[in-house]
């Protein structure tokens, strides 16, 4: 199977370079209108052909080394590594993306899938797809000369083979991790096909904005994915890690929210250009930002440039990807100054207070969030370069830096959309942020009420003034998006009869684009409202014996017993805990740790309930050496099921704006009918 | 039986303008607008006092500074956690770091003490956040200018378009673009969104 993989993976490089040489040279014949001895239509299919065998010869590739996992062929080292026979059949899976090598493989596996699709749907725009095809294949090219000659997955072990693999990281070993990895790199991958779209429509001089709608989509469901990728591992950093949160600011971590940051970002910029035909040159770099960062993560995670807990792969591929960036860049910058003339914005801003203004903004302050998780995470490396000492930028730093440029991004996302396009006056402004700012304050008077005091103990506390900032600002937010849902969803109440909601439901349907942005921006102030609960966090730790309780919150936990386990993968102990609540026993918990045998490290299993006030996390940390007593640690974690919530609502109004608006007869009606209406002044300019 | 000090009695500083009669409505002798602008002058002044004030309290009790300082220092054992939250039993090294932090309070040192302490024995990189000094001074600057010069030169980039607009607009503006924009729209049913 070694050698099967192996010659796949050359044949895949085979096809992508002739897709590239093939596709470069037709594009040029064409573009040049020099004569050819074969036609360059003909040549340039040939090219978008190979790409397609190019993804066969791949998933043949793939499907040897998940073949090989399974088989137990130890006889590949990476199997050897990163596998063992008692690892459960799911688990197998992950071993693809665990190491250094795999992990390169299922980069180039997704990248060819996607090139895939790009490839069967070339009547689109046969030019562009062309273009966009020829420029895929060149990374796909450089991914395949990795694999084939930097890191192949498929090198033997070289001397007796053992009997059983080193098995997988227990890290890995949780069925979050089966769905994480593959989701974030469909993200990380997935931004390639903008920027191959954004670079071959400025290098052909694509007119009009049809490449962006093209893009566009593509970005949105790469972003999801990006999306669903970043969350799984939040959620699996909650519950696995042990230590009660979700997010540590760990290089791993910041490596993949940039590219969503600047993906974001693109997001919203994008709508400038299709609506105004502003932002052209700021929207192409994006998308070739948004590419590079990508690249830049997977340098930073894969190549060891920064020291990250959850780094599962790295090695000396580090120049590989510099030289790559390296051309990457400079053939950016080149094709931007070629043709730059070619995105000339055809409108200006006409006011600092408008809605062109309030996308400029937000796209403003996710760049600058983007360039703080940037400096952060490539600090370290400066000062060490710089004076010779390394300092670590945790989450104190990250806390004190980055929340309140966070916190300002929500504000925009409330007041953007309650800005008319073009211009406002201070009349619109008072009519419109009027219930926000009332929602702001009684929700400030509300939590002060509450006891969310930043002057707590008469002293200064940072996370209860962030928290009572958030909470204020969402609330705002939240009731600016949902009054724009009423407005709108009474106009078409009084044109068509319907109840409100029905009319909501309608208003939805006929711009679906507009309103499942929305209900993302909904999603995002309720994850919002679930990060700010963690400055109310309450933790206790005990060593417990048998009987002993352990209070927090309003719940009293007591230790009712211990047990142990053993499998072929691992050994478990684990504590079992009764939990009462105003005297009464509510439920059973069973924090775990388990002890792998093929690594002998351990792992925690976290015991949580949930409720939508808070969850009540419980940890065994272990027995204590000295007394053989486990030692419990409980946390109340306010508000964290309001995270995943939020990410479900985000997901749900993700899929709302993919979802075609209703048909365009159905559309005019509805412009007609606001032109009748004069009572929707903030529509004005469009919506 | 100490000595009772008798502070001066404060005076009213009498400028020789006439004191305004009981009832009578008090007269600024100040313009409006210098009113206005020492009464904004003082307020800033009474919020960076309060804003100073609140930033430079310590924490009250050993107990919560305990778990504040716990929180701005790392675990050195290679688990890249925050001390306060590393939780392996067994771990060589936080209990020990717990521990010198603990003698610290105990012996009322300064929160910089105790960081220089730290940093001394185990590194610079035992602080969770680079001290806000030297060339770490730069890491907590970076952003915050990053951002104001951003913001700043984005404001006078909307004014500078938006003053010469009219004109600019105009010229600017391609039908044949705009025409196609719209049959984009319409083709795709789309609205453009927003």
């Amino acid at each position: 199977m070694a050698t099967f993989g192996s010659f796949a993976l050359l044949i895949a490089l085979a096809l992508a370079a002739y897709n590239l040489l093939a596709g470069a040279l037709a594009l040029r014949v064409l573009a040049t209108g020099q004569s050819f001895p074969i036609s360059p239509e003909r040549l340039a299919d040939t090219a978008r052909r190979a790409g397609i065998a190019g993804f066969v010869a791949i998933t043949a590739a793939a499907f040897a080394l998940i073949w090989s996992v399974f088989t137990n062929d130890f006889s590949i080292a990476y199997i050897l590594e990163h596998s063992n026979r008692a690892l459960p059949g799911p688990y197998k899976f992950s071993a693809l993306w665990s190491g250094q090598e795999g992990s390169l493989l299922l980069w180039a596996w997704l990248l060819a899938t996607y090139g895939f699709v790009l490839r069967l749907t070339h009547k689109t725009d046969v030019k562009l797809y062309a273009y966009a095809g020829t420029i895929l294949a060149s990374i796909q090219v450089f991914f395949l000369l990795i694999l084939n000659f930097a890191a192949p997955p498929f090198a033997l072990f070289r001397g007796a083979i053992p009997e059983d693999g080193n098995g997988l990281n227990p890290l890995l070993q949780y069925p979050e991790m089966v769905i994480h990895p593959p989701m974030l790199y469909l993200g990380y991958v997935g931004f390639a096909v903008p920027f191959c779209f954004g670079l071959g429509a400025l290098m052909m001089r694509y007119p009009g904005e049809k490449w962006i709608k093209t893009t566009r989509v593509w970005t949105m469901v790469t972003w999801l994915f990006l999306t669903c990728g970043i969350f799984l591992g939040m959620h699996w950093a909650y519950a696995v890690l042990g230590w009660g949160g979700y997010w540590g600011w760990d290089p791993v971590e910041n490596a993949s929210f940039m590219p969503w940051l600047t993906g974001t970002a693109f997001l919203h910029s994008v709508m400038m250009q299709e609506k105004k035909g502003m932002m052209k040159g700021w929207n192409v770099w994006l998308v070739f930002s948004t590419f590079l960062l990508t690249m830049l993560g997977t340098l930073l995670t894969r190549a060891g440039l920064v020291s990250s807990v959850h780094a599962f792969a790295q090695s000396s591929i580090g120049t590989w990807f510099v030289v790559f960036m390296g051309l990457v860049l400079a053939v950016c910058i080149f094709t931007y100054v070629l043709q730059r003339d070619h995105l000339r914005a055809e409108h200006n801003i006409e006011s600092l207070v408008s809605r062109e203004s309030s996308f400029l903004f937000n796209n403003l302050v996710l760049l600058v969030a983007c360039f703080v998780i940037l400096w952060g995470t490539l600090f370290p490396v400066i000062s060490e370069y710089v004076v010779g000492n390394k300092v670590t930028m945790g989450a104190p730093w990250y806390n004190r830096v980055a929340v309140p440029i966070g916190l300002f991004l929500v504000l925009l996302t409330g007041v953007g959309p309650l800005l008319p396009w073009r211009s406002t006056s201070m009349r619109s402004i008072r009519r419109n942020f009027v219930a926000p700012v009332i929602a702001l304050w009684v929700t400030v008077i509300a939590c002060l009420a509450a006891g969310v005091n930043p002057m707590k103990d008469n002293q200064f506390d940072n996370g209860n003034f962030y928290a009572l900032v958030a909470f204020a600002v969402c609330a705002a937010v939240l009731t600016a998006i949902v009054s724009e849902f009423i407005r709108g969803g009474l106009v078409i109440s009084r044109q068509t009869g319907k109840n409100l909601f029905a009319a909501m439901y309608l208003l939805t349907r006929r711009n679906t684009r507009r309103y499942g942005g929305y209900l993302i921006h909904i999603g995002v102030v309720i994850v919002v409202i679930g990060l700010a609960g963690s400055a109310f966090n309450s933790s206790k730790e005990s060593e417990m014996t048998l009987h002993d309780r352990l209070t927090i919150g309003p719940y009293t936990l007591e230790q009712v017993g211990a047990t142990q386990d053993d499998n072929a993968n691992y050994g478990s102990e684990w504590a079992i805990l009764d939990v009462y609540k105003d005297g009464q026993k509510k439920f059973q918990m069973l924090p775990e740790k388990r002890v792998y045998h093929s690594t002998n490290q351990p792992q925690t299993m976290v015991a949580i309930h949930s409720l939508p006030w808070w969850d009540l996390y419980v940890i065994y940390e272990g027995t204590n050496p000295s007394t053989g007593q486990p030692i419990i640690k409980a946390i109340i974690n306010p508000l964290v099921g309001w995270i995943w919530f939020g990410v479900a609502f985000i997901v749900f109004g993700t899929a709302i704006a993919l979802v075609p608006s209703i048909t365009p007869s159905t559309a005019s009606l509805r412009v007609t009918a606001v032109r009748t209406v004069p009572t929707e002044p903030v529509l004005h300019g469009g919506d | 039986m100490g000595t009772v000090i008798q502070f001066p009695q404060r005076t009213k500083k009498n400028d020789g303008h006439p004191e305004p009669a009981i009832g009578a409505p008090q007269v600024s002798n100040l313009r409006p607008g210098k009113n206005r602008l020492t009464f904004l002058l003082k307020t800033g002044q009474a919020l960076a006092l309060a804003v100073a004030v609140c930033f430079s309290l310590g924490a009250t009790d050993a107990g919560k500074r305990y778990l504040d300082l716990n929180h701005r220092l790392m675990c050195t054992c290679g688990c890249a956690e925050i001390l306060g939250e590393c939780n392996h039993v067994g771990c060589p090294n936080s209990t020990e770091e717990l521990n010198l932090l603990s003698a610290g309070i105990t012996s009322n040192d300064t929160d910089d003490k105790i960081f220089d302490t730290f940093a001394a024995k185990y590194g610079a990189t035992v602080l969770a956040a680079p001290p806000a000094s030297g060339f770490n001074l730069v890491a907590w600057i970076a952003p915050f200018a990053v951002f104001a010069a951003a913001l700043l030169g984005t404001i006078l980039l909307v004014r500078h378009w938006s003053v010469g607009n009219s004109g600019m607009a105009t010229q600017a503006a391609d039908p044949e673009m705009d025409a196609l924009r719209d049959r984009i729209r319409r083709e795709t049913g789309e609205e453009g969104g927003y």
